[in-house]
């Protein structure tokens, strides 16, 4: 059975203190690590299992044997603290509640790959969070956590935090590298710019996100045995129609109706009729998906490109117009595109015209395989996931929910609205 | 408008010092600048750039293509509503209504009195907050509509 572990000083006030996080065992695994040789770290964390929380799943532990062995060669870790998936809270909760987990697993992923510059790109508007970050930074530094000869290992890692300036695409990896390089945040072109080869400076990159780095820290304090043990387990962020919105730690795996019980399940009064199983990215499901399990690997959530994605699952209820929410999606992407590529650039505007005509009492008949048109144009076309993110809520509401469109453009109205103040 | 002060290019230098590459340095080094004269006229952007020793179109590109740098005059405070999905579910629109009501201006607008600038925002990563809205460094929510004369006050 699992125990929550990630979770477990999210109530206590002084966990960002780095005398109470080292009286609850903190740095451990920072510990453990230094007397390892760093191949053996990194082995630990493949072994584990973990695969990366930012949204792709990519196993961890083989992300960082992708960068050169040489310690000639000058490596860099890029934190991705840009938390802004729609839906998706738990890295800020993280850096809010337990800094100084996120830091031991920084000191334990640069001293894996050999390097000795970390980089933590926070998120401007995380206000809270950096305040908390750069405060537990001084005494990580203060007391040998962080800087030259890390605890008498000789091993020197500096950190320095990094903030963004508004701008979702800067957590797609290559965007956020020249981003932090100071230039515009617009991604690269994969390859020959994978992180781990041609990286931030051009020099080989390991690019994690927040939650899998705080992962990192337990499994080297834990062992990789005790982890796996654990169930893999990860943070949903839960909200919506939920009675209680939150972030939620349970196993990989978990099924959409469970993941929704934890977080008290509907209103009184309401029905569930859709969600979005990971962040607004991923495709919209219907009720007959509640018992599809949450996980990376099964392909039964990857329908029409759903997937679990940052794992923020956002749920609505019975009186929720889904031509509406697709709309407001749709704008976000476009107003987020970068611009880079014509697909996305076009292709967001295109829709969103159409939504506001449908959703103005204006739309046509023929609407409908226009939508399917523009999406076929993007999918597969654009230059990063931004781009490819807009067509899974648009096939998946065109084939779940076709009749909400076709009573929109019939009727000029919203018949779900109509019911739900009646 | 005001020059740089010493004190922001002394900032705008430390900042460069933490990077291998000093144009790194830039965003950090605008919201310097911002914080300072308020806005990105560009005339401080000239002088980030010189400081930085970057080409001054290369930091006006840079700078517009962020949200959170500012290119006219705003208000003191600014308010950031969420309308992203979580948000819109939660009705975000009846926040957002009265809020433009009580202010009596319309998005991207500020009060006359200079006090408060009105923008909408994609998610602000606080769904659990959910209908949530930034003012300044603050996060409010879950937000009623009754709550936002209360709110409000706090700002001045």
């Amino acid at each position: 059975m699992s125990e929550s572990f990630l979770l477990r000083y999210v109530h206590e006030p002084d966990q960002g203190e780095l005398d109470a996080y080292l009286s609850r065992g903190g740095y451990e695994g920072l510990r453990r690590a230094l007397a390892m040789a760093p191949e053996q770290v990194t082995d630990e964390v493949e072994k584990s299992g973990l695969r990366g929380r930012g949204g792709a799943g990519f196993g961890t532990g083989r992300k960082w044997k992708f960068l050169p062995r040489d310690p000639a060669v000058t490596k860099y870790l890029v934190v991705n603290a840009d938390e802004g998936e729609p839906g998706t809270f738990k890295d800020r909760t993280l850096l809010e509640c337990d800094p100084h987990r996120l830091i031991e697993g920084i000191v334990i992923a640069g001293y894996a790959i050999g390097a000795h510059q970390a980089f933590i790109y926070l998120r401007r508007e995380f206000h809270r969070a950096r305040g908390l970050l750069e405060r537990a930074i001084a005494q990580a530094y203060a007391k040998g956590y962080l800087g030259a000869d890390i605890q008498g290992s000789g091993y020197r890692l500096d950190v320095v935090v990094a903030t963004g300036a508004g701008a979702y695409i800067a957590g797609e990896e290559t965007a956020l590298l020249e981003s932090l390089e100071g230039r515009r945040a617009m991604p690269r072109l994969k390859p020959p710019f994978y992180p781990a080869v041609k990286g931030l400076y051009m020099q080989p990159t390991a690019l994690n996100n927040v939650e899998t780095l705080c992962h990192v820290a337990w499994i080297l304090a834990r062992g990789q045995e005790w982890y796996r043990q654990q169930g893999a387990p990860i943070l949903f962020s839960v909200s919506g129609h939920v009675q209680r919105p939150g972030v939620y730690e349970l196993p990989l795996g978990t099924t959409i109706r469970k993941v929704l019980e934890a977080a008290g399940g509907m209103r009184p009064g309401r029905a569930f009729k859709a969600c979005f199983p990971g962040g607004s990215s991923a495709a919209i499901l219907p009720e007959a998906y509640l018992d599809t399990p949450m996980d990376y690997d099964l392909t039964k959530l990857d329908v029409y490109g759903s997937m679990l994605g940052s794992a923020a699952l956002i749920v609505m209820d019975d009186s929720t117009c889904m031509v509406e929410v697709v709309a407001r999606t749709v704008e976000f992407y476009r107003d987020e595109s970068c611009g880079k590529c014509t697909p996305c650039r076009e292709g967001t505007v295109w829709i969103t015209q159409v939504f506001d005509r449908i959703l103005h009492g204006q739309g046509r008949t023929e609407d409908l395989d226009l939508l399917n048109g523009i999406a076929k144009g993007m999918t597969g076309t654009c230059f990063c996931p931004l781009g490819e993110s807009v067509p899974p809520a648009i096939y998946s509401t065109l084939r779940f929910f076709r009749h909400e469109y076709e009573h929109h453009i019939r009727t000029a109205s919203c018949d779900v609205r109509a019911a739900a103040h009646a | 408008m005001p020059d740089l002060s010493d004190a922001a290019k002394t900032e705008i230098r430390r900042l460069m010092a933490q990077f291998p590459h000093r144009q790194s340095a830039l965003l950090g080094a605008l919201f310097v600048a911002q914080e300072e004269a308020g806005v990105l006229f560009p005339e401080i952007v000239a002088q980030v750039a010189e400081v930085m020793r970057l080409p001054e179109s290369e930091v006006t590109s840079v700078a517009s293509f962020y949200h959170l740098f500012r290119f006219k005059p705003e208000g003191r405070h600014l308010i950031q509503v969420c309308t992203n999905v979580s948000c819109l579910l939660n009705g975000c629109d009846r926040a957002l209504e009265r809020l433009k009501h009580r202010l009596g201006i319309e998005v991207g607008e500020t009060t006359p009195d200079g006090r408060f600038t009105l923008r909408t925002a994609e998610c602000l990563a606080a769904c659990e907050i959910a209908p949530m809205m930034m003012i300044g460094p603050d996060r409010h929510g879950p937000v009623q509509p009754e709550q936002i004369d209360e709110i409000l006050g706090k700002y001045v």
